[in-house]
Protein backbone atom coordinates (compact mmCIF):
# COMPACT_ATOMS: atom_id res chain seq x y z
CA UNK A 1 0.00 0.00 0.00
CA UNK A 2 1.35 3.43 -0.89
CA UNK A 3 2.19 5.94 1.80
CA UNK A 4 1.49 9.67 1.60
CA UNK A 5 2.59 12.54 3.82
CA UNK A 6 -0.34 14.83 4.49
CA UNK A 7 0.23 15.71 8.14
CA UNK A 8 3.27 15.29 10.38
CA UNK A 9 1.08 12.96 12.45
CA UNK A 10 1.22 10.49 9.54
CA UNK A 11 4.75 9.68 10.66
CA UNK A 12 5.58 7.83 13.85
CA UNK A 13 8.53 8.99 15.93
CA UNK A 14 10.34 5.90 14.63
CA UNK A 15 9.70 6.87 11.01
CA UNK A 16 10.85 10.44 11.70
CA UNK A 17 14.07 9.11 13.18
CA UNK A 18 14.53 6.86 10.15
CA UNK A 19 14.21 9.93 7.88
CA UNK A 20 16.66 11.88 10.04
CA UNK A 21 19.20 9.08 9.81
CA UNK A 22 18.78 8.81 6.04
CA UNK A 23 19.19 12.59 5.70
CA UNK A 24 22.36 12.48 7.77
CA UNK A 25 23.71 9.68 5.61
CA UNK A 26 22.93 11.73 2.48
CA UNK A 27 24.81 14.67 3.99
CA UNK A 28 27.78 12.42 4.82
CA UNK A 29 27.92 10.68 1.45
CA UNK A 30 25.83 12.41 -1.24
CA UNK A 31 27.44 10.43 -4.07
CA UNK A 32 25.89 7.26 -2.73
CA UNK A 33 22.46 8.72 -3.46
CA UNK A 34 23.02 10.55 -6.75
CA UNK A 35 21.51 7.80 -8.90
CA UNK A 36 18.92 6.42 -6.49
CA UNK A 37 15.96 7.96 -8.32
CA UNK A 38 17.16 7.47 -11.87
CA UNK A 39 14.20 7.24 -14.28
CA UNK A 40 11.83 8.45 -11.53
CA UNK A 41 9.82 11.63 -11.90
CA UNK A 42 8.59 14.05 -9.25
CA UNK A 43 5.59 16.21 -10.17
CA UNK A 44 5.53 19.52 -8.32
CA UNK A 45 1.94 20.73 -8.44
CA UNK A 46 2.04 24.21 -6.97
CA UNK A 47 -1.33 25.91 -7.16
CA UNK A 48 0.12 28.97 -5.44
CA UNK A 49 3.55 30.55 -5.52
CA UNK A 50 6.42 29.30 -3.40
CA UNK A 51 10.17 29.85 -3.62
CA UNK A 52 11.76 27.72 -1.01
CA UNK A 53 9.54 24.69 -0.87
CA UNK A 54 9.20 24.09 -4.60
CA UNK A 55 12.88 24.65 -5.36
CA UNK A 56 13.82 22.50 -2.39
CA UNK A 57 11.70 19.61 -3.69
CA UNK A 58 13.06 20.02 -7.19
CA UNK A 59 16.68 20.24 -6.03
CA UNK A 60 16.10 17.17 -3.83
CA UNK A 61 14.82 15.07 -6.74
CA UNK A 62 17.52 16.27 -9.11
CA UNK A 63 20.24 15.39 -6.57
CA UNK A 64 18.76 11.92 -6.34
CA UNK A 65 19.21 11.54 -10.10
CA UNK A 66 15.51 11.85 -10.87
CA UNK A 67 13.69 14.40 -12.96
CA UNK A 68 10.96 16.93 -12.31
CA UNK A 69 7.77 18.00 -14.07
CA UNK A 70 5.03 20.30 -12.88
CA UNK A 71 3.70 23.82 -12.65
CA UNK A 72 4.24 26.69 -10.25
CA UNK A 73 0.89 28.46 -10.33
CA UNK A 74 -2.74 27.42 -10.76
CA UNK A 75 -3.10 29.59 -13.87
CA UNK A 76 -0.61 27.32 -15.63
CA UNK A 77 -2.67 24.19 -14.97
CA UNK A 78 -6.07 22.83 -15.93
CA UNK A 79 -7.33 24.08 -12.57
CA UNK A 80 -7.78 27.37 -14.43
CA UNK A 81 -10.34 25.52 -16.61
CA UNK A 82 -12.13 24.18 -13.57
CA UNK A 83 -10.54 20.75 -13.31
CA UNK A 84 -10.88 19.19 -9.87
CA UNK A 85 -7.91 18.43 -7.66
CA UNK A 86 -8.75 14.70 -7.85
CA UNK A 87 -8.77 14.68 -11.65
CA UNK A 88 -5.52 16.66 -11.83
CA UNK A 89 -3.85 14.21 -9.44
CA UNK A 90 -5.17 11.17 -11.31
CA UNK A 91 -3.92 12.60 -14.59
CA UNK A 92 -0.49 13.51 -13.26
CA UNK A 93 -0.10 10.06 -11.73
CA UNK A 94 0.00 8.72 -15.29
CA UNK A 95 3.17 10.73 -15.91
CA UNK A 96 5.00 10.85 -12.55
CA UNK A 97 6.02 8.54 -9.72
CA UNK A 98 5.43 10.93 -6.82
CA UNK A 99 3.62 14.24 -6.30
CA UNK A 100 4.46 17.24 -4.13
CA UNK A 101 1.44 19.53 -3.94
CA UNK A 102 0.89 23.01 -2.58
CA UNK A 103 -2.64 24.34 -2.67
CA UNK A 104 -4.34 27.35 -1.09
CA UNK A 105 -7.31 25.25 0.02
CA UNK A 106 -6.98 23.18 3.16
CA UNK A 107 -7.27 19.45 2.58
CA UNK A 108 -6.53 19.56 -1.16
CA UNK A 109 -3.47 17.27 -0.88
CA UNK A 110 -5.58 14.69 0.96
CA UNK A 111 -8.11 14.78 -1.88
CA UNK A 112 -5.25 14.21 -4.33
CA UNK A 113 -3.82 11.37 -2.23
CA UNK A 114 -7.17 9.59 -2.15
CA UNK A 115 -7.62 9.96 -5.88
CA UNK A 116 -4.35 8.67 -7.25
CA UNK A 117 -2.18 5.57 -6.82
CA UNK A 118 1.18 7.33 -6.33
CA UNK A 119 2.51 8.91 -3.12
CA UNK A 120 1.42 12.50 -2.46
CA UNK A 121 3.39 14.89 -0.28
CA UNK A 122 1.62 17.90 1.18
CA UNK A 123 3.86 20.87 0.42
CA UNK A 124 1.54 23.26 2.25
CA UNK A 125 -2.26 23.54 2.19
CA UNK A 126 -3.40 27.01 3.18
CA UNK A 127 -2.95 27.68 6.87
CA UNK A 128 -3.42 24.00 7.67
CA UNK A 129 -0.40 21.68 7.36
CA UNK A 130 3.13 21.94 6.07
CA UNK A 131 4.73 18.68 7.21
CA UNK A 132 7.96 18.94 5.22
CA UNK A 133 8.70 22.27 6.96
CA UNK A 134 8.24 20.43 10.24
CA UNK A 135 10.60 17.67 9.09
CA UNK A 136 13.07 20.39 8.11
CA UNK A 137 12.78 21.90 11.58
CA UNK A 138 13.19 18.51 13.21
CA UNK A 139 16.33 17.70 11.21
CA UNK A 140 17.74 21.09 12.17
CA UNK A 141 17.00 20.52 15.85
CA UNK A 142 18.56 17.06 15.73
CA UNK A 143 21.68 18.22 13.92
CA UNK A 144 22.16 21.15 16.28
CA UNK A 145 21.17 19.47 19.54
CA UNK A 146 21.70 15.78 18.89
CA UNK A 147 18.38 14.90 20.51
CA UNK A 148 14.68 15.71 20.63
CA UNK A 149 14.07 15.11 24.32
CA UNK A 150 14.67 17.41 27.30
CA UNK A 151 14.66 20.64 25.31
CA UNK A 152 13.20 24.00 26.28
CA UNK A 153 11.84 25.58 23.14
CA UNK A 154 10.77 29.19 22.77
CA UNK A 155 8.38 30.23 20.02
CA UNK A 156 8.11 33.94 19.34
CA UNK A 157 5.85 36.10 17.19
CA UNK A 158 2.58 35.14 15.54
CA UNK A 159 1.72 31.89 17.27
CA UNK A 160 -1.95 32.02 16.32
CA UNK A 161 -1.79 31.78 12.56
CA UNK A 162 1.64 30.20 12.12
CA UNK A 163 1.06 26.66 10.84
CA UNK A 164 4.76 25.83 11.23
CA UNK A 165 4.51 26.65 14.93
CA UNK A 166 1.46 24.43 15.45
CA UNK A 167 3.02 21.49 13.60
CA UNK A 168 6.34 21.75 15.42
CA UNK A 169 4.67 22.02 18.84
CA UNK A 170 2.61 18.93 17.95
CA UNK A 171 5.66 17.02 16.75
CA UNK A 172 7.90 17.97 19.69
CA UNK A 173 5.17 17.20 22.23
CA UNK A 174 5.80 13.51 21.56
CA UNK A 175 9.24 13.65 23.20
CA UNK A 176 10.05 13.35 26.87
CA UNK A 177 11.08 16.34 28.93
CA UNK A 178 10.19 18.97 26.33
CA UNK A 179 8.77 22.31 27.52
CA UNK A 180 7.68 25.44 25.69
CA UNK A 181 7.86 29.18 26.24
CA UNK A 182 5.32 30.91 24.01
CA UNK A 183 6.28 34.55 23.48
CA UNK A 184 3.62 36.56 21.66
CA UNK A 185 1.19 39.44 21.96
CA UNK A 186 -2.02 38.34 23.62
CA UNK A 187 -3.87 38.65 20.30
CA UNK A 188 -1.55 36.15 18.65
CA UNK A 189 -1.33 33.38 21.22
CA UNK A 190 -1.57 29.74 20.12
CA UNK A 191 -5.10 28.57 19.27
CA UNK A 192 -7.13 26.89 22.01
CA UNK A 193 -6.90 23.47 20.39
CA UNK A 194 -3.09 23.52 20.61
CA UNK A 195 -3.34 24.47 24.27
CA UNK A 196 -5.99 21.91 25.18
CA UNK A 197 -5.58 19.06 22.67
CA UNK A 198 -1.78 19.04 22.50
CA UNK A 199 -0.15 20.74 25.49
CA UNK A 200 -2.58 20.12 28.32
CA UNK A 201 -3.71 16.69 27.18
CA UNK A 202 -0.09 15.49 27.10
CA UNK A 203 0.87 17.27 30.32
CA UNK A 204 3.52 19.37 28.55
CA UNK A 205 4.84 22.29 30.65
CA UNK A 206 4.39 25.63 28.87
CA UNK A 207 4.35 29.31 29.65
CA UNK A 208 2.71 32.11 27.71
CA UNK A 209 4.39 35.47 27.99
CA UNK A 210 4.84 38.82 26.27
CA UNK A 211 8.45 39.33 27.29
CA UNK A 212 11.89 37.79 26.92
CA UNK A 213 12.61 36.97 30.54
CA UNK A 214 12.88 33.23 29.78
CA UNK A 215 15.53 33.68 27.10
CA UNK A 216 18.45 32.49 29.30
CA UNK A 217 16.97 29.01 29.71
CA UNK A 218 16.08 28.34 26.08
CA UNK A 219 17.75 25.63 24.01
CA UNK A 220 15.91 26.66 20.86
CA UNK A 221 14.27 29.92 19.80
CA UNK A 222 11.85 29.64 16.89
CA UNK A 223 11.00 33.05 15.46
CA UNK A 224 8.01 33.94 13.30
CA UNK A 225 6.79 37.21 11.87
CA UNK A 226 4.20 39.43 13.50
CA UNK A 227 2.19 40.77 10.59
CA UNK A 228 0.49 44.14 10.62
CA UNK A 229 -2.73 42.73 9.14
CA UNK A 230 -3.19 40.37 12.10
CA UNK A 231 -3.86 43.24 14.49
CA UNK A 232 -7.23 44.77 15.16
CA UNK A 233 -5.81 48.27 15.35
CA UNK A 234 -2.72 50.11 14.26
CA UNK A 235 -1.91 51.38 17.76
CA UNK A 236 -1.48 47.84 19.11
CA UNK A 237 0.68 46.87 16.15
CA UNK A 238 2.95 49.88 16.63
CA UNK A 239 3.13 49.22 20.36
CA UNK A 240 4.08 45.57 19.97
CA UNK A 241 5.99 45.13 16.73
CA UNK A 242 9.44 45.96 18.15
CA UNK A 243 8.91 43.75 21.17
CA UNK A 244 8.94 40.71 18.90
CA UNK A 245 11.94 41.63 16.79
CA UNK A 246 15.04 39.64 17.70
CA UNK A 247 18.10 41.84 18.12
CA UNK A 248 21.59 41.23 19.42
CA UNK A 249 20.88 42.92 22.73
CA UNK A 250 17.96 40.51 23.38
CA UNK A 251 20.43 37.66 22.88
CA UNK A 252 22.80 38.99 25.54
CA UNK A 253 21.64 36.59 28.25
CA UNK A 254 20.99 33.63 25.96
CA UNK A 255 22.83 30.33 26.14
CA UNK A 256 25.97 30.03 24.01
CA UNK A 257 24.49 26.93 22.34
CA UNK A 258 21.08 28.45 21.65
CA UNK A 259 19.70 27.45 18.24
CA UNK A 260 17.82 30.31 16.53
CA UNK A 261 15.39 29.10 13.91
CA UNK A 262 12.92 30.71 11.48
CA UNK A 263 10.88 29.07 8.70
CA UNK A 264 11.64 32.03 6.37
CA UNK A 265 10.91 34.22 4.51
CA UNK A 266 12.01 36.80 7.03
CA UNK A 267 10.96 40.42 6.80
CA UNK A 268 12.26 42.33 9.80
CA UNK A 269 11.61 40.06 12.76
CA UNK A 270 15.27 39.08 13.03
CA UNK A 271 17.72 41.96 12.78
CA UNK A 272 20.25 41.43 9.98
CA UNK A 273 23.06 41.74 12.52
CA UNK A 274 21.93 38.47 14.12
CA UNK A 275 22.79 36.60 10.89
CA UNK A 276 26.47 36.70 11.81
CA UNK A 277 25.80 35.17 15.24
CA UNK A 278 26.92 31.52 15.24
CA UNK A 279 23.67 30.65 16.97
CA UNK A 280 21.65 31.70 13.90
CA UNK A 281 20.52 28.48 12.21
CA UNK A 282 17.82 29.65 9.81
CA UNK A 283 19.89 29.35 6.65
CA UNK A 284 21.10 25.94 7.79
CA UNK A 285 17.41 25.09 8.05
CA UNK A 286 16.97 25.84 4.34
CA UNK A 287 19.75 23.44 3.44
CA UNK A 288 18.40 20.81 5.81
CA UNK A 289 15.06 21.15 4.01
CA UNK A 290 16.58 19.74 0.84
CA UNK A 291 18.22 16.80 2.61
CA UNK A 292 15.12 15.77 4.53
CA UNK A 293 13.03 15.99 1.35
CA UNK A 294 15.55 13.71 -0.37
CA UNK A 295 15.12 11.24 2.49
CA UNK A 296 11.33 11.56 2.28
CA UNK A 297 11.22 10.96 -1.48
CA UNK A 298 13.33 7.83 -1.03
CA UNK A 299 11.10 6.56 1.75
CA UNK A 300 7.82 7.14 -0.08
CA UNK A 301 9.20 5.61 -3.28
CA UNK A 302 10.47 2.70 -1.17
CA UNK A 303 14.00 3.09 -2.47
CA UNK A 304 16.55 1.83 0.04
CA UNK B 1 -54.65 8.03 14.60
CA UNK B 2 -53.83 4.37 14.17
CA UNK B 3 -50.81 2.92 12.51
CA UNK B 4 -50.48 -0.83 12.22
CA UNK B 5 -47.88 -2.52 14.34
CA UNK B 6 -45.07 -3.98 12.37
CA UNK B 7 -44.27 -7.67 12.40
CA UNK B 8 -40.69 -7.61 11.21
CA UNK B 9 -38.91 -4.31 10.98
CA UNK B 10 -37.23 -1.40 12.73
CA UNK B 11 -38.71 1.26 14.99
CA UNK B 12 -36.75 4.44 15.63
CA UNK B 13 -38.22 5.93 18.78
CA UNK B 14 -37.59 9.02 20.89
CA UNK B 15 -36.53 11.11 17.92
CA UNK B 16 -36.55 14.79 18.90
CA UNK B 17 -39.82 16.31 17.64
CA UNK B 18 -39.52 17.67 14.12
CA UNK B 19 -36.38 15.77 13.20
CA UNK B 20 -37.87 12.67 11.61
CA UNK B 21 -37.80 14.04 8.07
CA UNK B 22 -34.12 14.87 8.41
CA UNK B 23 -33.42 11.33 9.53
CA UNK B 24 -35.58 10.04 6.67
CA UNK B 25 -33.35 11.93 4.26
CA UNK B 26 -30.03 11.11 5.95
CA UNK B 27 -30.84 7.38 6.02
CA UNK B 28 -32.11 7.64 2.44
CA UNK B 29 -35.33 5.84 3.34
CA UNK B 30 -37.03 7.05 0.15
CA UNK B 31 -35.20 4.27 -1.71
CA UNK B 32 -37.16 1.62 0.21
CA UNK B 33 -40.21 -0.01 -1.32
CA UNK B 34 -41.56 -1.33 1.99
CA UNK B 35 -43.97 0.64 4.18
CA UNK B 36 -42.38 3.46 6.15
CA UNK B 37 -44.44 5.40 8.69
CA UNK B 38 -43.36 8.76 9.98
CA UNK B 39 -45.15 9.86 13.11
CA UNK B 40 -44.55 13.45 14.05
CA UNK B 41 -45.24 15.15 17.36
CA UNK B 42 -46.35 12.03 19.17
CA UNK B 43 -47.00 12.49 22.88
CA UNK B 44 -44.04 11.41 24.98
CA UNK B 45 -43.77 11.24 28.75
CA UNK B 46 -40.01 11.67 28.50
CA UNK B 47 -39.75 14.34 25.81
CA UNK B 48 -43.18 15.97 25.76
CA UNK B 49 -43.28 15.52 21.99
CA UNK B 50 -41.31 13.11 19.89
CA UNK B 51 -41.14 11.68 16.41
CA UNK B 52 -41.15 8.00 15.52
CA UNK B 53 -40.18 6.20 12.31
CA UNK B 54 -41.44 2.68 11.64
CA UNK B 55 -39.87 0.68 8.84
CA UNK B 56 -41.81 -2.42 7.85
CA UNK B 57 -38.82 -4.50 6.89
CA UNK B 58 -35.58 -5.76 8.38
CA UNK B 59 -33.02 -4.16 6.18
CA UNK B 60 -29.44 -3.23 6.16
CA UNK B 61 -29.50 0.46 7.06
CA UNK B 62 -26.43 2.11 8.54
CA UNK B 63 -27.90 3.49 11.73
CA UNK B 64 -24.62 4.63 13.22
CA UNK B 65 -25.22 8.21 12.15
CA UNK B 66 -28.15 8.34 14.60
CA UNK B 67 -25.59 8.29 17.38
CA UNK B 68 -24.38 11.66 16.14
CA UNK B 69 -27.85 13.13 15.58
CA UNK B 70 -29.33 12.13 18.88
CA UNK B 71 -27.90 9.71 21.41
CA UNK B 72 -31.36 9.56 22.98
CA UNK B 73 -32.91 7.94 19.93
CA UNK B 74 -33.77 4.30 20.54
CA UNK B 75 -33.56 1.64 17.86
CA UNK B 76 -35.86 -1.35 18.26
CA UNK B 77 -35.54 -4.36 16.00
CA UNK B 78 -38.89 -6.13 15.76
CA UNK B 79 -39.22 -9.84 14.96
CA UNK B 80 -42.57 -11.62 14.87
CA UNK B 81 -44.26 -8.59 16.38
CA UNK B 82 -41.96 -8.46 19.41
CA UNK B 83 -38.97 -6.28 20.18
CA UNK B 84 -36.14 -8.70 19.62
CA UNK B 85 -33.31 -6.24 20.13
CA UNK B 86 -32.77 -2.75 21.45
CA UNK B 87 -29.70 -1.19 19.99
CA UNK B 88 -27.75 1.35 21.95
CA UNK B 89 -26.26 4.16 20.00
CA UNK B 90 -22.73 5.42 20.30
CA UNK B 91 -20.86 8.16 18.55
CA UNK B 92 -19.85 6.91 15.09
CA UNK B 93 -16.20 7.16 14.08
CA UNK B 94 -17.17 8.94 10.90
CA UNK B 95 -20.17 10.92 9.73
CA UNK B 96 -20.66 11.32 6.00
CA UNK B 97 -22.76 13.93 4.23
CA UNK B 98 -24.59 14.97 7.38
CA UNK B 99 -22.56 17.98 8.53
CA UNK B 100 -21.26 20.64 6.17
CA UNK B 101 -17.82 22.13 6.72
CA UNK B 102 -18.16 25.85 7.40
CA UNK B 103 -14.47 26.65 6.88
CA UNK B 104 -14.26 28.85 3.76
CA UNK B 105 -10.63 27.80 3.30
CA UNK B 106 -11.54 24.08 3.12
CA UNK B 107 -11.26 22.32 -0.25
CA UNK B 108 -14.90 21.20 0.14
CA UNK B 109 -15.95 24.86 -0.07
CA UNK B 110 -14.88 25.00 -3.73
CA UNK B 111 -15.22 21.37 -4.84
CA UNK B 112 -18.85 20.76 -4.12
CA UNK B 113 -18.90 17.15 -5.34
CA UNK B 114 -16.54 16.03 -2.56
CA UNK B 115 -18.21 14.11 0.26
CA UNK B 116 -18.59 15.99 3.54
CA UNK B 117 -16.77 13.69 5.92
CA UNK B 118 -16.29 14.40 9.62
CA UNK B 119 -14.23 12.17 11.88
CA UNK B 120 -14.58 11.72 15.62
CA UNK B 121 -11.59 13.53 17.14
CA UNK B 122 -12.54 13.48 20.81
CA UNK B 123 -15.02 10.87 21.99
CA UNK B 124 -15.17 12.27 25.51
CA UNK B 125 -16.39 15.66 24.33
CA UNK B 126 -18.07 14.45 21.13
CA UNK B 127 -15.86 16.62 18.92
CA UNK B 128 -15.93 15.92 15.18
CA UNK B 129 -13.47 17.46 12.74
CA UNK B 130 -13.59 17.81 8.98
CA UNK B 131 -11.51 15.05 7.41
CA UNK B 132 -9.92 17.53 5.01
CA UNK B 133 -9.23 20.74 6.94
CA UNK B 134 -9.77 19.50 10.54
CA UNK B 135 -12.11 22.38 11.32
CA UNK B 136 -14.44 21.38 14.17
CA UNK B 137 -18.03 20.55 13.32
CA UNK B 138 -20.54 23.16 14.29
CA UNK B 139 -23.25 21.01 15.77
CA UNK B 140 -26.72 21.32 14.32
CA UNK B 141 -29.39 21.53 16.94
CA UNK B 142 -31.13 18.20 16.58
Amino acid sequence: MKKDLISISDLSTGEIMELIHTAQDIIADPDKYCEKCRRKKLATLFFEPSTRTRLSFEAAMLELGGSVIGFSQAAASSAAKGESVADTARTVSCYADIIAMRHPKEGAPLVAAEACPIPVINAGDGGHNHPTQTLTDLLTIYREKGRFDHLKIGFCGDLKFGRTVHSLITAMSRYEGVSFVLISPEELRVPDYIRTDVLERNGIPYKETENWSDMPGLDILYMTRVQRERFFNEADYLRLRDVFILTEDKLAGARPDLCIMHPLPRVNEIARAVDADPRACYFKQVLNGKFIRMALILKLLRIG
Amino acid sequence: MTIDSIINGIVLDHIPAGKSMEIYKILNLSRLDCQVAIIKNAVSRKLGRKDIIKIDSILDVDLSVLGYIGPGITVNIVHDGRIAEKRSLSLPDEVRDVIRCKNPRCITSVEQELPQVFCLADREHGVYRCKYCEAPAEREKY
